[in-house]
């Protein structure tokens, strides 16, 4: 219904288009398609040589640094070297879904970047349900990981398969909830609208909702520390145990371009987008992903591995219960207080944030250690 | 009431891991960068001073491995030992440096070089003029403190270890 009613005015706006950009649909369209095709496929590059060096380096190593300056070639070699292996099927496995799960995996990545603004107005299509068509297409790629478990005709698979959807629509629930929080501030699901709402980055409003965004995008993506279904140190590879070539490429493509959607998404929602001084938008927007991805490495580098009891737990009896307080909080401050001084609810909500994460420590252990049942 | 498990110990853990990122790296890119070995090394080869060696075999009698194969002549008229052949294959040496030790006239030193690996088998033994020292093969500090101060420091990894492209 939503969708409908907003069709004539998405269409309205991009009539609107900035007079820098070749006017019409469907030039819009062609544009931003290859823009974003092309942004995706650099900043997966980058991340993957951001993600090798900054870790190499925080463990006192060099990290790659043989193929091009600074090893700012290697994903480019890393990309030829799986290019060139062999496309292996398994013999019992399911041909045609074993075919078809890495694009159902990495097809809503690019997907999701229609509605991420890159500067004011520049973005494939302003949708007025945007982060709700994040939330939804976001979850296909589960799909498509649970079709390459089951295609690849091996128990391993499945299970990491079957522990990867557990953690996506556990984690799910606190993200959505998170977004929930920002989307009352703002009273509007655009993210262009989102972005224009944030005079001050709402990671100042709502730190408590950026901590539960922050954790359960990390878990969404299977990002250390919540990386056990294929934790590439202890485990072969997870639900694509079974993949190799330029299958395995894709869904190595995917892990790291859900990396930079949740990078992105984090940077809309809470960091202010391409909101900044001085540079241009779109560079702001590409920074601060950077910035959030750093933190990212930052943490796998730290933490330690959970174990799936723990990334459970972590979900339901942490994330969820204070991503709902959350809320609850910031509807009351919404409705009671709505003309407060920012800077007056920027330090209640720190407090507020303070109080309930010391409140919920006593609560909640995650190392209780091994429990003999 | 205590407070524990807010946190703390994820802060901590984030501030070690900056803290290296800021540091210098401990990786040396081998065939470009070599660090000093210790001064004191127990290098793979032995270093044999032929004009300190009177041929008494003390060193082939205390070799755990029986390396050192030693063979030599009486010369009436010099009234010594003359050494005919001094031979070890070093394949078998342990670096143990038990035959430096016991050299009465410190003619044996260990090698300072640790690059002396070799493509065959019989390459491994070596004989007479190839035990002897020069530029490439120098005694190490093994036994000798006088050599250990003329040779370089040691590098710890600590220091200087530079990328190098």
């Amino acid at each position: 219904m939503a969708i409908v009613d907003s069709a004539p005015t998405a269409l309205g706006r991009l009539e609107t288009l900035p007079s820098d950009w070749p006017v019409g649909f469907w030039s819009h369209w062609g544009v931003f398609t290859v823009v974003i095709i092309a942004f995706v496929l650099l900043m997966v590059m980058g991340f993957i040589w951001l993600e090798r060096r900054g870790m190499g380096r925080m463990q006192a190593r060099l990290g790659p640094n043989r193929a091009g300056p600074f090893g700012l070639l290697q994903p480019v070699a890393d990309a030829i070297k799986v290019l060139l292996k062999e496309n292996i099927t398994p013999a019992q496995g399911d041909k045609i879904v074993h075919w078809l799960a890495p694009v159902v995996v990495f097809a809503p990545t690019l997907m999701i970047f229609a509605v991420v603004p890159f500067s004011d107005g520049a973005l494939l299509a302003d949708l007025n349900v945007g982060i709700l068509y994040v939330v939804a297409i976001s979850s296909i790629s589960a799909l498509g990981v649970f079709m390459a478990g089951w295609a690849s005709s091996n128990k391993y698979s499945l299970v990491g398969a079957m522990r990867n959807i557990a953690a996506v629509v556990s984690y799910e629930i606190p993200l959505v909830v998170a977004i929930a929080s920002v989307v009352l501030l703002t009273g509007s699901l655009s993210m262009n609208d989102i972005v224009l709402a944030q005079h001050i980055p709402f990671i100042l409003l709502q730190p408590l909702g950026f901590l539960i965004f922050f954790i359960s995008g990390c878990a969404e993506i299977n990002r250390s520390p919540f990386d056990l279904m294929e934790a590439d140190s202890e485990l072969v590879a997870g639900f694509h145990i079974e993949y190799s070539g330029m299958r395995f490429a894709m869904f190595y493509l995917a892990e790291y371009s859900e990396a930079v959607i949740i990078s992105a998404i984090i940077t809309t929602l809470f960091l202010g987008g391409w909101r900044g001084p001085v540079l241009p938008p779109w560079l702001w927007f590409i920074v601060k992903v950077f910035i959030v991805f750093f933190v990212m490495v930052w943490t796998r580098t730290t933490l330690p591995r959970v174990r799936i009891d723990q990334l459970m737990a972590l979900a339901w009896k942490f994330l969820f219960p204070l991503a709902l307080i959350n809320l609850f909080i910031t509807g009351i401050e919404l409705l009671t207080w709505p003309e407060a001084l920012p800077w007056v609810m920027i330090l209640v909500n720190i407090a507020i944030t303070a109080v309930l994460v010391l409140l919920w420590s006593k609560f909640f252990k995650l190392g209780w250690g091994r429990v003999e049942v | 009431m205590k407070f524990e498990r807010y946190g703390k110990g994820i802060a901590k853990g984030l501030t070690v891991t900056i803290r290296h990122l800021l540091r210098h790296p401990v990786t040396a890119q081998y065939p470009e960068q070599r660090l000093n070995v210790s001064r004191r090394t127990r290098g793979n080869e032995l270093i044999w001073d032929k004009e300190k060696c009177t041929g008494c075999a003390t060193c082939a009698k205390t070799c755990p491995q029986g390396v050192i194969h030693i063979i030599t002549s009486v010369s009436a008229e010099e009234n010594k030992y003359v050494v005919e052949k001094f031979e070890m294959d070093t394949g078998y040496c342990i670096s143990c440096g038990l035959c430096v030790e016991a050299c009465p006239y410190e003619a044996l030193f260990m090698g300072y070089a640790f690059e002396r690996a070799k493509y065959q088998r019989g390459e491994l033994v070596q004989a007479d003029e190839m035990l002897l020292a020069s530029a490439k093969r120098r005694p190490s500090g093994y036994m000798h403190p006088e050599i250990a101060s003329e040779l370089p420091r040691q590098t710890l990894l600590v220091e200087r270890i530079t990328e190098e492209k």
